[in-house]
């Protein structure tokens, strides 16, 4: 499999990554390069092999469903590029 | 006695605690030492004040004849990976430009509970996403090492972790914090003549580290030698109930079970490391290396890994794929940068941030992980490959049945200069051949200084565990340590 221009656009936007028309010329062989090269893994049969899920065999843990943090509301938003009111801001979005 | 620069942690330590100088002497020759070695572009930010209020509490603690922690009096340097409260961190990349974290890194506050100060923030590959620190968005870190041939090309530190390989070789930092997804802590190490310590996959929190493969991601030390990075990763170590994967176990007192007699260990010599093209400097050092261990009681044997060709293929799916959902986060809303051309809406917003934000190696990344896990594809790419990774694991799990650690090179070339493989991301990739392996199956690692190239620079060997077998690496890598002798330092130009 190997991908072509309108490919990597599609890729650019569901990475949601802004391309230009020569960015995305140079990256058809870029990615080619590497899809080819990771493609080998083709070859192995693992027709009776499960995916594996986790490296080290470790139960997922679970604790009581109680809020255990919380009231940090100033300090979620100390980083917001624009925050108001106590919110994110984010341009306005009109469907 | 030796100049306090030229001192680890156990040294810094044994001295503090005798009296010999204090934390604060300590302290304040290595943020002189930080501050002369701007050329080498090791460090983000600088942080004195936090090195000497930790030096301060050490001496009072010290005089107030309290018990000191294991890092008191250590001031340590910190990858740009882990978040510290108050300090800046941007895992070398623009999209994290001026982000100051409001709460600290499990790893980091173990190590500040234990007495340790911070020196400065280190320069990365940018996410953590290369092996020479020429994809971090604040500019190439400089290796400390030049080769003998009385040139001045710069060489890479190796990466991902490069400032801290250059800090901990440059005798600028006593020790420094690593990150290692797929070998960022062990190639750098190897590349600038330090010791460098992967743990067993969920030994050190994720909790608060900036997040590029979860399966892999682990911290891990990175310091002048074995004994030093035992103590550092106990200090680092330890159950954290905010990272799930985190390990309930107690943390083994490492640095008290070192033992660098081998009687009764089995050491594999894995086949398929003996790859093509591989200088025969490393190959003559692999050999010695067995003889040391032989020396130090060990029996050898042959083993095999079949998969390990397939190693660095099935890596550059995983990784990439858990880098574009982890990286998924940075959309100018948050935290980071934003750029917001004019009347753009929400998704050109999104867009455009990341396209100014992320550098072309974490965008091709992103790229890679987005195609291989799209409708699709998935299978094809991404189930074929986690599959290959559990073909990995059952590999080592039949070598462990006749051997108990495995002896390999950490890299297939010494350090190369800045800007030579920089064209090529696959040959990038290579260096990476010998420690991907490990990490795909979730390993206890380490790379020990082990000699030098004809070209006068460190060389590295890697002793590969069985999960939670810290114990096992860290004796064989002092039995080698000890047979290896390895003195040779960077001479000071910068």
């Amino acid at each position: 499999m190997s991908v072509d221009k309108e490919t990597v656009k599609k890729i650019a936007s569901l990475s949601r990554i802004a391309v230009t028309e020569a960015e995305a010329d140079a990256l058809v062989p870029e990615l080619n390069n590497i899809l080819g090269w990771v493609e080998q893994l083709g070859e192995v049969d693992c027709s009776k092999v499960e995916p594996m899920t986790a490296v080290i065999p470790n139960k997922l843990r679970l604790r009581d469903d109680v809020v255990s943090d919380g009231n940090v509301r100033d300090k979620v938003l100390a980083n917001a590029p624009v925050a108001e009111h106590g919110f994110f801001g984010v341009p306005k979005v009109i469907e | 006695m030796a100049e306090i620069f030229e001192l680890g942690i156990a040294g810094i330590r044994t001295g503090v605690a005798a009296g010999d100088f204090t934390a604060k002497e300590v302290a304040e020759t290595f943020v002189d030492r930080v501050s002369a070695a701007k050329s080498l572009n090791a460090v983000l930010v600088e942080t004195p004040e936090h090195a000497l209020a930790a030096a301060e509490a050490t001496d009072k603690a010290k005089a107030a004849g309290e018990a000191l922690g294991k890092m008191a009096g250590v001031p340590i340097g910190m990858k740009d990976l882990f978040c510290t409260e108050g300090v800046v961190t941007t895992a070398g990349s623009l999209i994290l430009d001026g982000f100051t974290p409001q709460y600290e890194s499990t790893v980091s506050a173990n190590l500040f509970k234990a007495g340790a100060g911070m020196l400065g923030k280190l320069n990365m590959d940018q996410f953590a996403m290369g092996s020479s620190n020429e994809t971090s968005a604040f500019g190439n870190v400089i290796s400390p090492w030049r080769r003998n041939d009385g040139g001045n090309t710069d060489l890479a530190p190796g990466g991902s972790s490069g400032g801290s390989a250059a800090v901990v070789s440059g005798r600028i930092c006593p020790a420094a914090t690593g990150t290692d997804t797929g070998g960022s802590i062990r190639q750098p190490a190897a590349f600038v003549g330090i010791t460098g310590f992967k743990p067993t996959y969920g030994r050190c929190s994720r909790w608060g580290t900036i997040a590029f493969a979860s399966s892999l991601d682990q911290a891990g030390p990175m310091a002048h030698d074995v004994r030093d990075c035992a103590i550092m990763l106990e200090a680092m170590s330890g159950f954290d109930p905010k990272d799930s994967t985190s390990l309930d176990l107690p943390v083994p007192e490492w640095e008290a079970g070192l033992k660098s007699d081998l009687t009764g260990k089995r050491i594999g010599i894995p086949k398929e490391y003996r790859v093509d093209n591989m200088p025969p400097e490393i190959d003559a050092l692999w050999q010695k290396g067995i003889e040391w261990l032989k020396d130090a009681g060990a029996k050898i044997v042959d083993v095999s890994l079949p998969h390990t060709k397939y190693a660095l293929p099935a890596y550059y799916i995983i990784a990439p794929a858990e880098a574009s959902s982890n990286l998924a986060r940075y959309d100018g809303v948050r935290y980071g940068m934003r750029d917001l051309p004019d009347g753009a809406g929400l998704q050109d917003m999104y867009a455009a941030t990341r396209e100014s934000g992320f550098g072309p190696e974490v965008k091709r990344r992103i790229m890679i992980g987005t195609y291989v896990l799209s409708a699709g594809y998935y299978d094809a790419y991404y189930t074929q490959a986690q599959k290959v990774r559990t073909l990995i694991s059952q590999d080592f799990d039949k070598a462990w049945e006749s051997c108990d650690l495995l002896l390999t090179p950490t890299a297939p070339s010494a350090a190369f200069g800045l800007g030579e493989k920089a064209d090529d991301p696959l040959a990038m990739y290579l260096n990476d051949v010998f420690t991907v392996p490990s990490s795909l199956a979730g390993l206890p690692a380490m790379s020990v200084p082990a000699g030098l190239d004809g070209q006068g620079l460190p060389l590295g060997l890697q002793v590969i565990g069985k999960a939670l077998d810290e114990q096992g690496v860290f004796n064989a890598g002092l039995a080698l340590e000890e047979r290896a002798g390895f003195v040779a330092k960077p001479e000071q130009w910068w």
